[in-house]
């Protein structure tokens, strides 16, 4: 499973990122072999508008198959949904280190619905 | 004929001559509440001739309240946003990629739109190889039309767009907005404040911007970001400062050392504020912005860089 987190850094011990569309950028980690790769969203950081819609686009781009974030807006939600893509919202992990531990073990919940209103991400 | 009278002849039949098409000038400024509207009417009552002045501000228009036209139209606008058609689209991702405002994206085999983001250029239907997608109707706003007749021998056309309820998108009304109504030879346009998309829109294409600005630090750094704003479509502008003892001396240093030409100063007068608060414009009670007003136009073809000793006299002395 590929999984794409929000991250404030570039490496596993930097903070989980607690916006999506605007993150600093997304570490790609395929579970099965450990490898991670970094997917920017600098152009995102800076859009004007659509932020959350662009950052969803880019992880189903990269082939993503779910995404671990603190917060996800409606418009993200939506895009993301429509390719299928798993949504974890966490505000408890401070790492992506720590985020992906909880993931493999399974104590984080697939979300059903956004948990910020729109212009957040 | 007094000198004024004789500028102004010969500025309107310079205007008829090279009137192939109508000339177009923008008010515009960073900063809102600087005293636009008030400037962009009073103009239009100063100009004596055929004049139409467009209220590009559809988020919060109110020149209508200076101009007190007598409304003649009134008409809802929509705007195209794509419809997809999902039988056609192969999600080749041409569209998403094309778009500037992230309004349509890719997803789960096809494209799917959010309308509130799009600003209508109408490019993902272009360069759709599929031939997917095509153009639905969202209602976005309405225009207005009317006609000010206080001066009967000049007219002046009105045109104001209102952008509908819990519409976000004021690009497509103010393109609406400029280009309904017949061609007059001079175009005022009381553009909006800012320099994001509503105020580039509305500034586009015009012959020469007119920056108004105070002399305070935030109406200095208003007028940079709107200097570079304009400098950077190409646009031929000037600025006029309001309330220009008021403040301190930074706008006109930044105008000096820039070679930015200051059209006009407006001086902070009660009476002026009197005139405001009662919705009159400037050209009335004692306020006579009308010999300025050639000498203003007379400085539209030249760009930048008119000598400070050439600074305009301050109107409604
Ligand atoms: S019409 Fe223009 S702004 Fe609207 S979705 Fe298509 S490309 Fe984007
Ligand atoms: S460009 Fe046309 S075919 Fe390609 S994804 Fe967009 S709508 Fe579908």
């Amino acid at each position: 499973m590929n999984v794409a987190f929000s991250a404030t850094g570039s490496d596993l011990n930097s903070d989980l990122d607690q916006r999506f569309g605007r993150a600093g950028q997304f570490i790609l980690v395929d579970t099965e072999t450990n490898a991670a790769t970094i997917l920017e969203n600098t152009q995102n950081m800076n859009a004007a508008q659509g932020a959350g819609i662009q950052a969803a686009q880019n992880v189903i781009n990269a082939g993503a198959d779910a995404v671990v974030t603190g917060n996800c807006g409606p418009k993200a939600f939506q895009v993301l949904q429509a390719a299928g893509v798993k949504i974890y919202h966490t505000q408890e992990h401070e790492t992506v280190a720590e985020a992906l531990k909880a993931l493999l073990s399974d104590t984080l919940q697939v979300a059903d619905s956004a948990n910020v209103e729109a212009h957040w991400s | 004929m007094s000198e004024t009278q004789k500028l102004e002849t010969q500025i309107s039949d310079m205007r008829r001559e090279k009137n192939a098409r109508p000339f177009t000038l923008a008010i515009a400024s960073g900063k809102g509440g600087t005293g636009k509207t008030t400037l962009a009417t009073a103009l239009a009552e100063a100009a004596g001739m055929g004049v139409t002045l467009r209220d590009c501000d559809v988020e919060e228009p109110n020149a209508h309240l200076f101009v007190q036209p007598h409304w003649s139209r009134h008409t809802e606008q929509n705007r195209p946003v794509p419809r997809i058609d999902a039988q056609r689209c192969s999600a080749c991702g041409k569209c998403a990629e094309l778009c500037q405002f992230n309004a349509i994206a890719v997803a789960g085999g096809r494209a799917m739109v959010f309308a509130e983001l799009c600003h209508s250029c109408q490019g993902c239907r272009r360069i759709c190889p599929e031939g997917a997608i095509s153009d639905e109707n969202m209602p976005m706003g309405s225009l207005d039309c009317g006609m000010q007749l206080k001066d009967p021998a000049a007219p002046i056309n009105f045109i104001s767009g209102k952008l509908a309820i819990g519409q976000v998108m004021a690009p497509p009304l103010i393109r609406a907005v400029k280009n309904v109504g017949a061609a007059e030879p001079l175009n005022i346009l009381d553009c909006p404040p800012g320099t994001s998309c509503p105020m580039i829109t509305a500034v586009r294409g015009s012959d020469f911007v007119i920056l108004v600005t105070e002399p305070t630090p935030f109406g200095l750094n208003d007028l940079e970001l709107a200097v570079e704003t304009v400098r950077q479509l190409g646009l031929p502008f000037g600025v006029i400062i309001n309330r220009a003892d008021s403040g301190d001396s930074r706008v006109h240093d930044y105008c000096r050392t820039r070679g930015i030409n200051i059209a006009l100063e407006i001086p902070w007068k009660r009476s002026i504020a009197e005139a405001y608060s009662r919705g009159d414009s400037l050209c009335e009670k004692g306020a006579p912005a009308k010999p300025a007003l050639p000498q203003l136009s007379a400085t539209w073809p030249t760009t930048v860089s008119v000598p400070t000793a050439m600074l305009m006299p301050p109107i409604c002395t």
